[in-house]
C-alpha cells in the first residue's frame, strides 16, 4: 500500500514539510524511494512562472542530447539550477550523475502561437526526449512545464532528504503546492517513472491501492493521446482519465469520478441526469477502476481533490488550519506537520464523495 | 440355403441397440406407447420349449408363440438412443445400449441417397473445451481485497446497443457547469450479460417457448434479474407481440423473414418497445446454412404465426439482396432502426467464421453508428434441425475468434463500441457461469445460450449422440416438436422453475467470481484475470500459461 500525501499551501512551504508527512506514515514501509512534484513555485523559480521547466535526472550526455533537441526546436535555455548534493558513505540511495531543473524560453515562432499549440509542444519536446534517453539508456525526463518541478529518487527516503539536503529548510527552494509518495512500485519493477506523483501537462495524479482493471484502462487509454504512454504503475492510468475527462472532453471535473466509479444502474434510473451517467458509463466502462484505491489530484489550476473508489476500501483524511490543506493517507501525517489544527474539521470522504480544495483553500465536498 | 442379406440395413449398423429381456418384461406396453420414433414394436417370438410331465422323463416339445418387444430395423425408424423407453419402464426391462461399431450414416446415405440430417450439436468433441483449460488465476489478496458475494453489490449489467465514443457524444456544459445532450444518441440497454439465445418458435414446441417466456418475464420482474430472450427466426405470438412482456423479447429477423408480417402488422398495437432486433445473418451449428424447418413441425399455430402453409421452411442461406457489409448497413440496419424511430438497439448475429473479424471491424467503422451489438455463434452452438455434415465439419470455434474480434476493437480503440456477444456451447459443461466470466475477461460484453435451457426443461441429448432427433418433430420429452401428444409431455410451469432456479445460481456463481478478483462490474477484456494450463490455448487468446 502506497503512501501518499499533498500538501496546498498559502505560503511557500519546502519539500522538508512533505518529507515530514510521509516520514511519520513511513511504518511498514520498503523504503524503496521518494518522489515529489513542487507545483507554484516560489525560491530561485519564483521569477520564472509561465516558462517551462525540464525536470530530469540523467547522466552528462543525457543532458546534451535533452538540450540538443530543444535547441533545434527552437528553445533558449534562460536558467538553470540543480540541487547541491551531498553524497555520504551509508545512504541507501541510487542516485543519477545530474538532477537537471532547466527554464527554457519558448521558440520565438510560438510567441504569438495559442495556448493550446504551446501545449502541445511541451508534450512532443517531453516525449521526444524521453525515446532518446530511454533508447540509449541514459536518464529520465520527468515534466517540462511551467511551474512545476519533479524529483524522484530510488532509495531510503530519509537518506533521499539528506542527500538533496532537503531536510533543511532554505528559501530558494520552496512551492505552494507539493505532492509526495514515500514508496517506489511494488506492483512491478522499480524503475524511477513508476514512481508517483504522475504528472502531464498541469495534472497531478497519486494514488494508494491496485487498480485491478489496469489492463483495461490501459488498452483503452494507449489510443487515446500521444501522451499516454509508460504505464509503468497501474496508477498512472488515473492521471491520464483525469487528463482525458478533463482536458481533452472538456467535462467539468465532478464527472471524473463519474467515470471512474459510475454509479449503479439502479441508482441512474432514479436520477434527473441518469441518462447522461449511464452514457458517460457506457462509453467509457474501460476507464472504470475496480479495486481499491484513493486518488489524489492537482489540477492546471492549482486545484486539489481527492476521492476513492466505489467501496471505499483505502483511507484517506484530509486536514487543514487557516493557511495549509493537507490530504494523505494516515492521520499521523497531518499531525506531525498541523499539530495545532482543530482535528475534529478533518474529514474523511466517503465512497462517493469528492474533496475539492480551491486557490482560497475552501473546501467544497461533492456528493458523486 | 436361405440368402444372406448382408447389404441390408441390419441391427449392428445401428448407433442404438435396444436391450430387452423378456423374462423381466410384464408386457406392459408402455414402452412401445411412449417412444416417439417407432424404433421398437410389440411382435411375436416362436420359442422351442422341452417339457417333462410324467414321473418318469418323457420329454415333449412344444413351439410357443410369445409376445415380445423388438427394436426397428430401418433407415426412419431407428433407435435415437433417447432412454425413453428405460424411464417408462417399470421392470427395468429395456434400455437403449451405444453400440460403437456402428455405420449408420454411410448406410443412411447408402440407402435413401440423401444427407443425413439430425438435431444440432457436434459430436466429434475429441479433446476437452477450450474454456476448460482457462482458470480465474488472478485472485485479489492483500493489496486488493477481494470482495464479499454476498455483502458487497455488483453491477452485472452489459451494454446492448451503439455505444459512441465520449467525443462524439453530443455534450455540453450548461450554465450550472453539468452536461446536458444536444442530440438524441442511439438506444442502449443495459441488460443482463447472459441473453436467452435465439430458438424459433417453431424449433421449439409453444409449451418450451412459452415456459422460457415465462422464466424470461418471472427473472425480470420477480427476482431482479434483466435478461432478455432472443424470439429467434419465426415470429412471435401477436398477444405476447401486444402485450407488456415484448420489453423482454429480442426479436430476430433472418434471411427467411419468418414471421415478420405478423411483427410490422402488430407494431401500432405494441404497448412496448422490444428490448431489441438481431438480425441473423448465419449460425454456429450450421454456418452457410439457412433454418431448417420441416413440414412436420409446422403446426397450425406456427402456420399462423409465420403466415405460410404446411411445408418445409427452408430459410435461404444469405439474406437475398444483401452484397456487402455497407449495403447491410443502409438497408437492415436503417430499415430496422427506423421501424422502431430508433428507440431499439438493432444487432446482427453472425457465424463464428474467418471472416467474422472483417466484419466486425467494419462495422466499428460504420459512420451512421447504428449497429448496436455483434453476436457471434461458434461450432457448438445450434438446436434444430441441419445436415449432420455442416454440424460436424463446418465452422469455428467460439472462444478465440471472440477473442480476435476483441482484439481487433482494440486496435482500433473502439473496444465496447459495438458490444460483443458471443456463444457456442455455453454452459456445456453445465457452468454457464464459469463461462460466461471467462468469456467476459477474454472481451466479450456478454453470452447467449441456447442448448442448455433445453437441457433444463428436459432434453435428453447429448453430446456423444445420443438422441440428436431435433430434426424429427418427434422429440421424446416434448420440447423440439409440435405433435400434440409428445408436447404433452412438457411441465410448462416446472420448466420454466427450473429455468428460473438455474439463473438464480448463475447470478450468484457469477459474482463468486467477481469477488475474487475484486471487480463490482463486469471485468470485459481483463485478460490478466486468467490462465491457461495449456500453452497454446495461452499463446493464442494472450494469456498467463501456469503449470
Amino acid at each position: 500500500m502506497c503512501r501518499i500525501g499533498a500538501i496546498k499551501s498559502k505560503e511557500y512551504i519546502h519539500p522538508s514539510v512533505a518529507l515530514r508527512l510521509m516520514r511519520s506514515q513511513q511504518k511498514g514501509h520498503d523504503n524503496s524511494g521518494f518522489a515529489m512534484i513542487m507545483q507554484d513555485l516560489g525560491g530561485v523559480f519564483e521569477g520564472y512562472k509561465g516558462l517551462p521547466i525540464l525536470s530530469m535526472a540523467c547522466t552528462d550526455e543525457g543532458i546534451k542530447i535533452a538540450e540538443d533537441i530543444l535547441h533545434k526546436k527552437g528553445f533558449v535555455r534562460l536558467f538553470q539550477w540543480a540541487p547541491q548534493v551531498f553524497p555520504k558513505p551509508g545512504l541507501k540511495i541510487e542516485p543519477m550523475p545530474n538532477y537537471v531543473f532547466q527554464v527554457y524560453q519558448y521558440p520565438k515562432l510560438y510567441n504569438y502561437a495559442p495556448q493550446e499549440e504551446k501545449e502541445e509542444l511541451l508534450v512532443d519536446m517531453r516525449l521526444a526526449i524521453r525515446h532518446e534517453l530511454e533508447t540509449q539508456d541514459l536518464g529520465y525526463v520527468y515534466s517540462f512545464w511551467p511551474d512545476v518541478l519533479t524529483l524522484k529518487e530510488i532509495g531510503d527516503p530519509s537518506d533521499i532528504g539528506e542527500y538533496f539536503n532537503l531536510w533543511e529548510e532554505n528559501d530558494h527552494f520552496k512551492a505552494k503546492i507539493i505532492t509526495a509518495q514515500c514508496r517506489q512500485n511494488t506492483n512491478y519493477d522499480i524503475v524511477r517513472y513508476a514512481a508517483h506523483p504522475f504528472f502531464l501537462q498541469g495534472y497531478t495524479a497519486l494514488a494508494n491501492g491496485e487498480n485491478t482493471f489496469y489492463e483495461k484502462n490501459k488498452n483503452l487509454q494507449k489510443k487515446l493521446y500521444k501522451g499516454y504512454i509508460g504505464f509503468e504503475s497501474d496508477s498512472q492510468c488515473f492521471l491520464y482519465t483525469l487528463h482525458y475527462v478533463h482536458k481533452k472532453l472538456k467535462w467539468p471535473l465532478i464527472y471524473y469520478k463519474h467515470t471512474i466509479t459510475p454509479i449503479p444502474f439502479e441508482e441512474l434510473s432514479q436520477r434527473e441526469d441518469g441518462h447522461i451517467l449511464a452514457n458517460i458509463r457506457a462509453s467509457l466502462a474501460h476507464l472504470e477502476i475496480n479495486g481499491p484505491n484513493t486518488i489524489i489530484g492537482v489540477l492546471p489550476d492549482g486545484t486539489l481533490f481527492t476521492c476513492c473508489d466505489s467501496k471505499k476500501l483505502r483511507p484517506v483524511v484530509v486536514g487543514r488550519d487557516e493557511n495549509t490543506v493537507v490530504i494523505t493517507s494516515e492521520v499521523t501525517g497531518i499531525n506531525d506537520i498541523l499539530p495545532n489544527r482543530n482535528w475534529q474539521d478533518d474529514i474523511y470522504p466517503g465512497e462517493r464523495e469528492m474533496v475539492v480544495i480551491n486557490d482560497e483553500l475552501e473546501v467544497v465536498r461533492w456528493q458523486q | 440355403m436361405a440368402t444372406v442379406k448382408v447389404n441390408q440395413l441390419a441391427k449392428d449398423d445401428l448407433f442404438w441397440q435396444i436391450d430387452y429381456k423378456h423374462d423381466r418384461c410384464t408386457l406392459c406396453g408402455k414402452c412401445v406407447a411412449s417412444c416417439p420414433f417407432q424404433a421398437i414394436e410389440a411382435k411375436v417370438e416362436k420359442r422351442r420349449k422341452v417339457v417333462s410331465e410324467d414321473i418318469t422323463p418323457n420329454p415333449k416339445v412344444y413351439f410357443q408363440t410369445i409376445p415380445v418387444i423388438k427394436q426397428v430395423i430401418s433407415e426412419y425408424n431407428f433407435c435415437r438412443g433417447c432412454g425413453i423407453c428405460e424411464k417408462v419402464c417399470p421392470n427395468d426391462a429395456i434400455k437403449p445400449v451405444r453400440n460403437s461399431d456402428h455405420r449408420f450414416q454411410a448406410k443412411y446415405r447408402a440407402t435413401v441417397a440423401d444427407p443425413f440430417k439430425r438435431g444440432g450439436r457436434s459430436n466429434l468433441e475429441t479433446d476437452g473445451r477450450t474454456l476448460d483449460k482457462i482458470k480465474v488465476g488472478r485472485i485479489s489478496q492483500m493489496t486488493d481485497p477481494s470482495l464479499d458475494a454476498q455483502r458487497h453489490t455488483f453491477d452485472m449489467r452489459a451494454p446492448f446497443g451503439r455505444v459512441l465514443a465520449p467525443d462524439e457524444i453530443p455534450l455540453e456544459v450548461d450554465s450550472s457547469g453539468r452536461l446536458v445532450l444536444k442530440n438524441n444518441l442511439p438506444p442502449v440497454r443495459w441488460i443482463y450479460p447472459i441473453i436467452i439465445g435465439d430458438m424459433s418458435i417453431g424449433a421449439l414446441s409453444w409449451r418450451m417457448w412459452e415456459a422460457l417466456a415465462i422464466a424470461t418475464a418471472y427473472l425480470n420482474e420477480e427476482v431482479g434479474i434483466p435478461i432478455r430472450m432472443c424470439s429467434g427466426e419465426g415470429g412471435v405470438p401477436v398477444r405476447l407481440l401486444k402485450s407488456r412482456f415484448l420489453k423482454y423479447i429480442i426479436l430476430q429477423i433472418a434471411s427467411g423473414h419468418f414471421g415478420w408480417n405478423r411483427i410490422v402488422n402488430a407494431m401500432p398495437h405494441m404497448v412496448e418497445d422490444p428490448a431489441g432486433v438481431l438480425i441473423k445473418i448465419g449460425q454456429g451449428a450450421k454456418p452457410g446454412d439457412g433454418g431448417l424447418l420441416m413440414a412436420k413441425k409446422v403446426a397450425k399455430h406456427i402456420q399462423e404465426i409465420r403466415g405460410v402453409p404446411k411445408a418445409d421452411l427452408l430459410s435461404p442461406p444469405n439474406h437475398q439482396g444483401l452484397y456487402s457489409i455497407e449495403e447491410s448497413v443502409q438497408k437492415m440496419f436503417l430499415s430496422f432502426n427506423a421501424a422502431f424511430k430508433f428507440r431499439v438497439p438493432v444487432a446482427i448475429k453472425v457465424a463464428a467464421s474467418a471472416t467474422s473479424v472483417s466484419v466486425y471491424n467494419n462495422l466499428l467503422r460504420d459512420p451512421y453508428n447504428i449497429v448496436g451489438g455483434f453476436f457471434l455463434d461458434g461450432i457448438d452452438g445450434g438446436t434444430g434441425a441441419a445436415h449432420e455434415i455442416s454440424l460436424d465439419h463446418t465452422g469455428h470455434p467460439i472462444v478465440s475468434k471472440l477473442r480476435d474480434c476483441y482484439k481487433a476493437a482494440l486496435h482500433q480503440g473502439k473496444q465496447g463500441q459495438i458490444p460483443l456477444w458471443a456463444a457456442g456451447g455455453m454452459g456445456k459443461n453445465w457452468n454457464l457461469a464459469a463461462d460466461a466470466f471467462k468469456m467476459i475477461c477474454l472481451g466479450a460484453n456478454g453470452i447467449f445460450t441456447g442448448k442448455l435451457m433445453l437441457q433444463l426443461a428436459g432434453c435428453v441429448g447429448n453430446d456423444m449422440g445420443k438422441c440428436n432427433a431435433c430434426n424429427t418433430g418427434l422429440c421424446p420429452v416434448g420440447i423440439c416438436t409440435q405433435n400434440p401428444t409428445l408436447v404433452k409431455r412438457l411441465d410448462i410451469d416446472k420448466v420454466a422453475e427450473n429455468i428460473v432456479n438455474y439463473f438464480i445460481a448463475v447470478d450468484h456463481e457469477l459474482k463468486k467470481l467477481m469477488a475474487p478478483v475484486g471487480n463490482s462490474s463486469l471485468p470485459v477484456g481483463r485478460s490478466d484475470a486468467l490462465i491457461s494450463t495449456d500453452k497454446s490455448v495461452a499463446e493464442r487468446l494472450d494469456i498467463n500459461y501456469a503449470c
